[in-house]
């Protein structure tokens, strides 16, 4: 794989502002005895692409999941260090992991789309959180939603049907649509792409792109080549330790650890 | 030879036969099993199979034809001069067959010597006080045409029984060699205790259709006879219930039907949200723990006997509705036995049925439709309420229908608990009974089966029957509808 050809968005970043959105000291992440993240830095910037990379097993979606607290849904896990969102403490005690939930959305790794129409999937979020006023309203953003999920002209001639009808790579769409549609501040992305052919990849893509100009995305992603089109921050994961993070065209061109090296050019995974 | 002794025989020739059967396919193969065609105990199952399937089939069908053609044979012998007045041939062959037993049981006790029995005759000896003696109670002194058809009846039997051991062991050596000869190491022996295995599955639940199916045709039968002694449009809109044995009862099903649905329907209205509610606690709020423990306790509920819900009713609750809502409290209530009493104490008895099985329901809906609410920052009695309980649906629809059908098949606790009177009345307070409770009370007692007040209590089932039918139809197409919607 040549790096030094790959398409970047990098030279951008130099340009935005450089505040931290999400900052997470020392992170420990047990599973019952399983220590799946061990002490684990590291500094989210605002309006960025973040891509978490790694072998498989390495607690990628671990670390993703608690930036939003969804770990707390599993009895054995346990989280341990501090992680603040601008530069609140989202672990203390005063915060609702709700309210949290709301501003950090999520695409899980397996689609999960709702046993309800693909109109409801979408409006879910919006209907709970009392973002429309009225039906035209929320119309309105099911369709925007939509549309940025790269999924609109599939299924606007169907809306009442069931979303669990779609194939695997359309329920992948439209729960892209349906984290969107709840306007997050940041948006983690767990393999999103993976069930996805190159064109509806792409579209996804773009949207990451565009999300970037307001939030803060974090995408986990088995490609390389993905990580380097759209992320302008890479974080490398191995065995639960966070080796290497920085600017994307530096991991991929100029890797300082020698795991990361082998990772990218493939000879561990 | 007792039908015990064959059965037990043909046990052994099988386990013989899965030894040598064995032994026989690996010696074919030269003591190496790799070269067989199935693993060497399928061989032996394979000789098991065909010593056992075959004869044991016989031998139960032969267990069931040979009494009723014995039957026949020796009812024809019978002279209509034999049958007394006010008789039939039907009394007189059960006269037949104890006479015949008796005498069985006369020889084996050693009352009279085994080659004087067929010379016994009426007038020599007392045959009453003989059986009598031999714990066979006879209604009247034995006939002689009634005894000769016993020693005709005893003969035949035991010809039968010679003729059933030969042909069935007979058959259980034939299946024994010739699957014994087929043991050799090209023979497919594992498919063809597949394909018995096949058979066998077919076989119990072919058991438990035909077993439904013998239930309504009794019940059809019953109802037939019923209708053609009391008009069918009386029994359908009747609007009375005053069954009396001399004559004149009126059988109206309606005030029974009212009952018993005023009864499931407080019984539904008090189990389902406790049910429902206790269910969703378990399964989404309560810590692994507290589930472990609280689950077993509310199933406890279940395996309470009815009838001790009904003395709770009849002792507990009755009483304390009657001061509330009785003469001292509201004035409503007459007595403790009512509708809400039964109905509140059925409800009780239903809510592990509704609780338990929806729990089960909840749990089979996956994490990732929780996480995917959650992680859009709903709450979690919004996701219990908006994603999970929706997906779970068709399920607990299903949950809910069988404790109706519980509800509407109680008995007990309506008997101690809703009183006995038929009464169309919309007040919850007053006494009323249900369809079961009122086929209890027809058939217990001196019922002369042929009367109409009898015969009503099986258009009475069958009238359960088909509701409680429509309702497990009525559930299967909720449930598909949805999953329809859903998957
Ligand atoms: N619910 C859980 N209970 C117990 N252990 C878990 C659980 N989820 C993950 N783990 C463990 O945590 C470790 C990290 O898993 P994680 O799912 O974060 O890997 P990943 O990097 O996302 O891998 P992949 O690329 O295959 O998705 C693994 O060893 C896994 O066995
Ligand atoms: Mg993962």
């Amino acid at each position: 794989m040549n790096m030094t050809e790959m398409p970047t968005t990098a030279q951008n970043v130099k340009n935005m502002p450089q505040n931290t959105k999400i900052s997470a000291r020392d992170v420990q992440v047990y599973y019952g005895e399983n220590h799946a993240i061990k002490d684990v830095n590291v500094e989210i910037e605002d309006r960025t692409v973040t891509a978490f990379i790694g072998p498989s097993g390495c607690g990628k979606s671990t670390f993703l999941r608690c930036l939003n607290r969804m770990n707390d849904t599993i009895d054995v896990c346990r989280v341990e260090g501090t992680i603040a969102l601008d530069g609140e403490d989202i672990y203390d005690k005063k915060v609702d992991p709700v309210q949290l939930r709301a501003k950090v959305g999520m695409v899980f790794q397996k689609p999960n789309p709702f046993p309800k129409s693909i109109y409801d999937n979408i409006a879910y979020g919006p209907r709970i959180h009392g973002l429309a006023k009225n039906k035209a309203e929320l119309d309105e953003i099911v369709e925007k939603s939509l549309r940025r999920g790269a999924i609109w002209d599939e299924v606007k001639d169907r809306l009442q049907a069931p979303g669990t009808g779609l194939s695997g790579g359309q329920q992948q769409r439209l729960c892209i649509a349906r984290a969107v549609a709840t306007e997050p501040e940041v948006l983690l992305m767990d393999e999103p792409c993976s069930a996805l052919d190159p064109i509806a990849t792409d579209q996804v893509e773009d949207l990451i792109d565009e999300l970037r100009n307001q939030y803060s995305v974090v995408i986990v992603t088995h490609s390389m080549q993905q990580a380097a089109r759209v992320s302008q921050k890479t974080a490398f994961f191995h065995l639960g330790n966070l080796v290497e993070y920085g600017e994307t065209d530096q991991i991929f061109t100029n890797p300082k650890d020698p795991r990361t090296e082998s990772y990218i050019s493939g000879r561990i995974g | 030879m007792p039908v015990l002794w064959i059965v037990l025989i043909i046990l052994a020739l099988a386990v013989v036969g899965y030894i040598m059967g064995r032994q026989r396919a690996l010696a074919s193969a030269g003591g190496d099993s790799r070269k067989l065609h199935s693993l060497p105990s399928y061989y032996g199952s394979s000789v098991a199979i065909f010593t056992v399937v075959f004869s044991l089939l016989v031998l139960v069908c032969w267990l069931i034809i040979q009494p009723i053609v014995i039957n026949n044979s020796v009812a024809s012998t019978i002279p209509d001069t034999a049958i007394p007045e006010a008789s039939s041939l039907g009394l007189v062959m059960s006269d037949v067959r104890r006479v015949a037993n008796g005498l069985d049981l006369a020889v084996a006790g050693g009352a009279i010597p085994a080659n004087e029995v067929s010379e016994i005759s009426t007038e020599d000896t007392d045959l009453r006080g003989l059986l009598a003696s031999v714990g066979v109670a006879l209604g009247s002194d034995v006939s002689e045409p009634v005894l000769d058809a016993a020693q005709s009846y005893r003969n035949l039997s035991k010809t039968g029984n010679i003729l059933m051991t030969v042909v069935v062991l007979a058959i259980a050596v034939g299946g024994f060699i010739f699957a014994f000869l087929r043991s050799h190491k090209d023979f497919r022996a594992r498919n063809v205790v597949e394909t018995s295995i096949r058979y066998l599955l077919i076989l119990a639940a072919s058991i438990a259709i035909l077993t439904t199916i013998g239930i309504v045709l009794s019940l059809i039968f019953n109802t037939i006879d019923f209708f053609t002694l009391y008009p069918a449009s009386d029994f359908f809109f009747g609007t009375t219930w005053s069954p009396s044995f001399g004559g004149g009862s009126q059988l109206g099903i309606i005030p029974l039907l009212w009952g018993t649905m005023y009864i499931s329907i407080i019984a539904l209205a008090v189990a389902v949200p406790i049910g429902l509610f206790a269910a969703v606690y378990l399964s989404e709020y309560a810590s692994p723990k507290m589930r472990s423990f609280a689950k077993p306790l509310i199933e406890v509920l279940a395996g309470i006997p009815t009838i001790v819900y009904g003395l709770f009713a009849l002792l507990t609750v009755g009483p304390l509705l009657l001061q509330v809502f009785g003469p001292n409290g509201t004035g409503w209530m007459g007595a403790a036995s009512s509708v809400m009493t039964a109905g509140l104490v059925m409800g009780i008895m239903l809510i592990p049925f509704v609780s338990s099985l929806s729990d089960d329901i909840i749990n089979a809906v996956p994490q990732a439709m929780r996480d995917g609410a959650l992680g859009l920052g709903a709450t979690k009695s919004e996701t219990v309420k908006q994603v999970v309980l929706p997906a779970a649906l068709p399920g607990i629809v299903g949950a809910i229908l069988l404790a109706a059908s519980r509800a509407i098949g109680e008995t007990m606790i309506v008997v101690l608990g809703a009183g006995a009177a038929a009464r169309l009345s919309l007040n919850p307070f007053e006494a009323m009974t249900t369809v079961t409770a009122k086929i209890v009370s027809q058939l217990t007692g001196d019922a002369d089966f042929s009367s109409p007040e009898a015969l009503v209590a099986f258009s009475l089932g069958m009238t359960l029957f088909v509701i409680t039918l429509a309702l497990n139809v009525l559930a299967l197409y909720i449930v598909r509808k949805y999953r329809e919607q859903y998957e």
